[in-house]
C-alpha cells in the first residue's frame, strides 16, 4: 500500500474545557475522496485546520505527505489547494490580480488550466472580489485552489449557502481533480446527498469523535431498515443487537439497523418475528441513525 | 445515454447506473455495438465518483452486458447477457417477490399487476419501434 497522504493518530484538541477533538484517527490514501459529516460543531473545522498547520497537535499527531504540517507549513501547503466556506480570499483583489497574486505563491501554477476555469466559470477577470456574488467568489476561489494542480484539495463545506449550479461547478472540480491521475480530495459537508455522490470514503464526526470512517459502499451495505411483524402486540420496542433506532407500535416495528443481514434474520427469528419489508437506507438515514443512537 | 441518479433511495449509485443500462438495452435506446460513454465523461455527466462508475461498468462487464475492447472502450455486447437461465429465472424471482410483497401491503391484487407489467411491455416495445 501507498504511503497514506494524511495520517492522523489520537489527536486531542481543547479550546478551555471544551474537547473539541477527543482521541481522533483518520488515515487517508492517495486518490480517494474522504467526505467529512457531522453537525455543525461537531469538530471538522477544527480537524482540518489541523491538516493545515493552523492548529498545532495538543496530544497526538498529524501528518500530511509524511510531515508535520506545523513544522513544515510551506512544503505541505504548496501541494495543498484549500477552499473554505466564506472562503478567506483577499476581497480587496480583482480576480486577475487574485490570479497573478496565488501564480507567485505556487511553482505548479499552470496558467493555461486557469485561463479555462476562468472561461468555464464565467468569471470577469476585472471584477473586484469584494463586489461579486457569493456564488461567484466561491467560484474564484475554487479557481485559484485548483490551478496549481495540487495534490490534495481540501475543501470545508464549500457548498454551504450557494445555489445548486454553484454546487454542482464545485462538485465537478472534485470529480474531475480524482479523475485527473488520482489526486486526493478531503471535503466537509452537511449535505449528505452531495458527500453520497462523490465521496468514496466517509468519516461521520459527532462530538469531536469519529463515530464512523470507512468506505462508502461497506457503511451503505451495513446499514439497512426493516419492519418486524410480532404475533402478539408489544408496549415498548424490542431490542436487537446492531439495532440504531427503532419507531412503531403494536405488532409491526421498524428499525434501523448496522451490521450483517444473517445477524438481522437471527435476532428476528429469536424474537419470533417475521421481516417484512427490508431496505438499504440513503447516507442521510444513516447518518441520523447512527447520530441518534450515539 | 439517460441516466438519472437518485440519493433519497437506499439503492447504492453503482447499482442505480447498472439497472438502468440494463433497462435502456432492453429498451432498445442502447443497442448491442453501441458505445458506452468513457468513465470520466459519465462520472462528470452524473457528478459521481469516477470509481462509482467504474464499479458499475466492471458489474456490467462481469455480467456480459458490455464488453471492454482492447483498444479502450466499453461497448454494448452483441450477444446479450451471458447469464445462465437458471440465474436469470432466480435474479427475476428475487425482484418479483419484492414486488408482490409491496403491492400486498398496497392492497392491489396480482390481476391488476400482471395487467400493469403487460401495460409496460406494450410502451416499452413501442418505444423500441419509434426509433
Amino acid at each position: 500500500m501507498n504511503e497514506p497522504i494524511i495520517e492522523i493518530k489520537n489527536l486531542v484538541r481543547e479550546f478551555g474545557t471544551r474537547r473539541a477533538l477527543d482521541d481522533v484517527s483518520l488515515t487517508i490514501q492517495p486518490g480517494t475522496v474522504m467526505g467529512l459529516v457531522g453537525e455543525n460543531g461537531a469538530g471538522k473545522t477544527t480537524l482540518i485546520k489541523h491538516v493545515l498547520g493552523l492548529l498545532k497537535a495538543q496530544k497526538g499527531t498529524v501528518s500530511v505527505f509524511g510531515m508535520d504540517p506545523v513544522s513544515n507549513p510551506e512544503a505541505v501547503l504548496s501541494k495543498i489547494g484549500y477552499l473554505s466556506e466564506e472562503g478567506d480570499l483577499p476581497t480587496w483583489m480583482r480576480v486577475h490580480e487574485l490570479m497573478r497574486y496565488s501564480a507567485a505563491f505556487y511553482p505548479t501554477w499552470d496558467d493555461k488550466y486557469a485561463m479555462s476555469l476562468l472561461e468555464e466559470f464565467k468569471l470577469d477577470p476585472g471584477a473586484k472580489l469584494s463586489k461579486m456574488s457569493k456564488g461567484q467568489r466561491s467560484r474564484a476561489g475554487l479557481l485559484v485552489a485548483m490551478a496549481y494542480r495540487p495534490q490534495l484539495l481540501v475543501l470545508d463545506e464549500p457548498s454551504s449557502g450557494l445555489d445548486p449550479i454553484v454546487r454542482k461547478d464545485i462538485l465537478g472540480a472534485i470529480i474531475r481533480t480524482i479523475a485527473d491521475d488520482g489526486r486526493t480530495v478531503l471535503f466537509s459537508s452537511h449535505l449528505l446527498s452531495e458527500v453520497e455522490r462523490v465521496a468514496d470514503q466517509i468519516s461521520i464526526v459527532r462530538n469531536g469523535r469519529i463515530l464512523i470512517s470507512d468506505n462508502l459502499d461497506t457503511v451503505k451495505e451495513s446499514h439497512l431498515r426493516a419492519t418486524l411483524l410480532f404475533d402478539e402486540p408489544l408496549t415498548s420496542h424490542p431490542d436487537i443487537p446492531g439495532s440504531l433506532t427503532w419507531s412503531g407500535g403494536g405488532k409491526e416495528w421498524q428499525l434501523t439497523f448496522c451490521g450483517e443481514a444473517k445477524s438481522l434474520d437471527e435476532g428476528a427469528k429469536q424474537l419470533g418475528a417475521k421481516i417484512i419489508e427490508r431496505a438499504g437506507l440513503s447516507l442521510e438515514e444513516i447518518f441520523v441513525a447512527q447520530v441518534g443512537a450515539a | 445515454m439517460q441516466i438519472r441518479i437518485t440519493e433519497q433511495d437506499g439503492v447504492p449509485i453503482y447499482l442505480q447506473i447498472v439497472n438502468q443500462v440494463k433497462f435502456l438495452i432492453a429498451s432498445g435506446r442502447l443497442s448491442p455495438g453501441e458505445e458506452m460513454p468513457p468513465i470520466r465523461t459519465l462520472a462528470e455527466k452524473l457528478t459521481v465518483n469516477p470509481n462509482t462508475v467504474a464499479r458499475a461498468y466492471r458489474e456490467l462487464e462481469s455480467e456480459g452486458i458490455v464488453t471492454k475492447k482492447r483498444t479502450a472502450g466499453t461497448y454494448v455486447s452483441d450477444s446479450g447477457p451471458r447469464l445462465s437461465r437458471t440465474e436469470c429465472i432466480k435474479i427475476l424471482t428475487e425482484r418479483i417477490d419484492a414486488l408482490l410483497a409491496e403491492a400486498k401491503q398496497m392492497e392491489i391484487g396480482t390481476k391488476e399487476i400482471l395487467e400493469l407489467i403487460q401495460q409496460r411491455n406494450q410502451l416499452m416495445t413501442s418505444g423500441e419501434q419509434a426509433r
